[in-house]
């Protein structure tokens, strides 16, 4: 076995307490991860010792700033294996990341009549924006639905119907946070490519859960978010095709995206600088980098195979123990992501009791609400899991269950 | 979970399992909606108001157990109350459900509600359908919201 995996819970010092008495079961990682020790280092070290303005700084600290912002850049490209530094634009998340497109590239290039594919999976995230963008053009949404039942898998068959030549952006979420299906990224890309369309990849659920190579997806723009990741909150990345990049206009104006001002117009910088106005996130994508370091040592590929390991396991669990139970989402070749509805017990009563027994659920819409109108819940609960997760705690999400089960039975 | 009984007291899960007056009231000439865009619980209340006294009072919804056992204990506590009247109650339950004191009224069955001030992410599942049936009872056509409306 890989090192890196031996005492990987103490890499995580959050992990080590008790929360209502209990030890902490942390299963709410499609929300946010925890942070290994020493991405906590790099936000410390940076501010102790080289806290400095990037770019125009001559100084050493800014010039040590500047170093290790750009090593940064340079560090994504690697981790998404994009073909130059020059393609990875830092974003305050994958949220702001989709904003940037929908307004950098979508206000340019959309018209009235133009079509936007979604998929009936997105998250708030990758759909709300496209709306506001459909509101400033004119251009209508349309969806690509999930197929009947609890699988959650996008109906492909309806692909070729959906995706005509009117349709200018397919955008879609690489991994469901909702029910944890993994979607056939590069081939919804190639299939978008052959009418035209540019492809927007939401990576916020696969970026750091399995390797994800821009190449060979052959993705036009893909979403990450830092937090979800090991990373700090607050930054995240947009990588965007070179060519696509330099023909699109600014996002926001301000310092450091110019080349030259004057008092009544200016000059841009070429991309990526074009797309950073102001003192970027220095500290945030410096510990970013080292958050991508770190799950490198720990292998992609392995992360990918625990975490799916993890969720078969508990998928399999929660549908044999608990009775009733309805298990949404495919049982096999999902990520680490499981939604289930206990019938008679709202997913909000089931979270404040998992709490009580100190394990952290989420529950509610996921930020899907027309997804769960679909599947005809208003919420759901949902436990996620990460590279620090075990069986062990699964054991105690089932017992826990079984308990909320039996309390509210009466 | 030893704190849980608190929280959810046996009126809650009795309320819960069983909430009264949960039908479409079809005297009612008022309606009134509440939703909490948190977690997408949705709820809708029926008032028969005649004069300024509410008669009759029903709800239909999907909600957790403190919403839907607060909207139940809602309708048994307003029902014959004049809005003045239920004013007064509403004002206790949401000191109760904030800080946790009962006040020196009788709070009856209303009390065992109390103990939801200890886990701050509840008080709005607890208000919400009180929100939804003072608003139809004074008129107020928006929807009861736990947010702050914007466009």
């Amino acid at each position: 076995m890989n090192p890196a995996w031996q005492n990987i819970r103490a890499d995580f010092p959050i992990l080590n307490q008790q929360v209502n008495g209990q030890a902490l079961v942390y299963l709410d990682n499609a929300a946010t991860s925890q942070k290994p020790q020493c991405v906590i280092d790099a936000l410390v070290n940076y501010y102790q010792r080289d806290n400095a303005n990037v770019h125009r700084g001559i100084h050493t600290l800014s010039m040590r700033a500047t170093f290790a912002y750009e090593a940064a850049r340079e560090r994504s490209a690697q981790f998404l294996n994009a073909a130059e530094a020059g393609e990875i634009i830092f974003t305050a998340g994958t949220t702001d990341s989709i904003n940037l497109v929908a307004h950098a590239w979508g206000d340019k290039n959309l018209k009235a009549g133009d079509i936007i594919l979604l998929t009936e999976m997105e998250h708030h995230s990758n759909m709300v924006p496209w709306q506001l963008l459909a509101r400033r053009t004119g251009a209508k949404l349309r969806y690509l639905p999930v197929v009947a039942g609890d699988t959650g898998l996008l109906d492909l068959t309806q692909l070729d119907q959906v995706l005509t030549p009117e349709v200018k952006i397919f955008a879609f979420t690489h991994v469901s946070n909702t029910l944890g299906v993994i979607n056939p990224a590069a081939a919804l890309c190639a299939a978008a490519k052959k009418v035209g369309a540019i492809s927007v990849v939401d990576a916020a659920q696969s970026a750091g859960h399995m390797p994800i190579d821009v190449r060979a997806m052959d993705c036009d723009f893909l979403a990450v978010s830092g937090h979800k990741m090991c990373g700090p909150t607050g930054v995240g990345l947009l990588y965007g095709r070179k060519a696509l990049l330099e023909a699109m206009p600014p996002y926001r104006g301000g310092g450091s995206m110019i080349s030259s001002v004057e008092y009544f117009e200016s000059k841009w910088a070429p991309a990526p600088q074009k797309f950073e106005a102001g003192t970027p996130n220095i500290a945030d994508v410096i510990a970013l980098a080292r958050a991508m370091d770190y799950l490198d040592d720990l292998g992609r590929e392995a992360i990918a195979q625990h975490d799916e390991k993890l969720a078969a396991h508990a998928y399999a669990r929660l549908a044999n123990e608990i009775p009733g139970i309805r298990m949404l989402g495919p049982a096999q070749h999902r990520s680490g992501v499981i939604s289930f509805d206990l019938p008679g017990v709202h997913a909000h009563d089931v979270v404040t009791m998992a709490d009580q027994a100190g394990v952290a659920l989420r529950g509610g819409h996921h930020c899907n609400q027309p997804l769960m109108r679909k599947l005809g819940l208003s919420s759901t609960s949902r436990a996620s899991f990460y590279l620090y997760n075990t069986e062990a705690e699964i054991e105690r999400l089932v017992a826990t269950l079984q308990t909320i089960q039996k309390f509210f039975a009466g | 979970m030893q704190d849980l009984t608190d929280l959810y007291q046996s009126v809650i899960l009795d309320h819960n399992r069983r909430p009264r007056n949960y039908s479409v009231l079809p005297s009612a000439n008022r309606v009134g909606s509440g939703n909490n865009p948190m977690c997408g619980d949705q709820i809708t209340v029926y008032v028969q108001l005649d004069g300024d006294r509410i008669s009759n009072v029903s709800f239909q919804g999907s909600g957790c157990a403190i919403s839907k056992a607060s909207a139940s204990l809602m309708t048994v506590n307003l029902k014959g109350k004049t809005i003045a009247e239920a004013e007064v109650i509403y004002a206790h339950l949401h000191q109760m459900v904030t800080t946790g004191k009962v006040g020196d009224d009788d709070m009856s069955d209303l009390a065992a509600l109390a103990g939801v001030h200890q886990f701050p992410a509840r008080i709005k599942c607890a208000t919400l359908g009180w929100h939804a049936a003072l608003n139809a009872a004074k008129g107020d056509a928006q929807p009861a919201t736990t947010e702050k409306p914007s466009d």
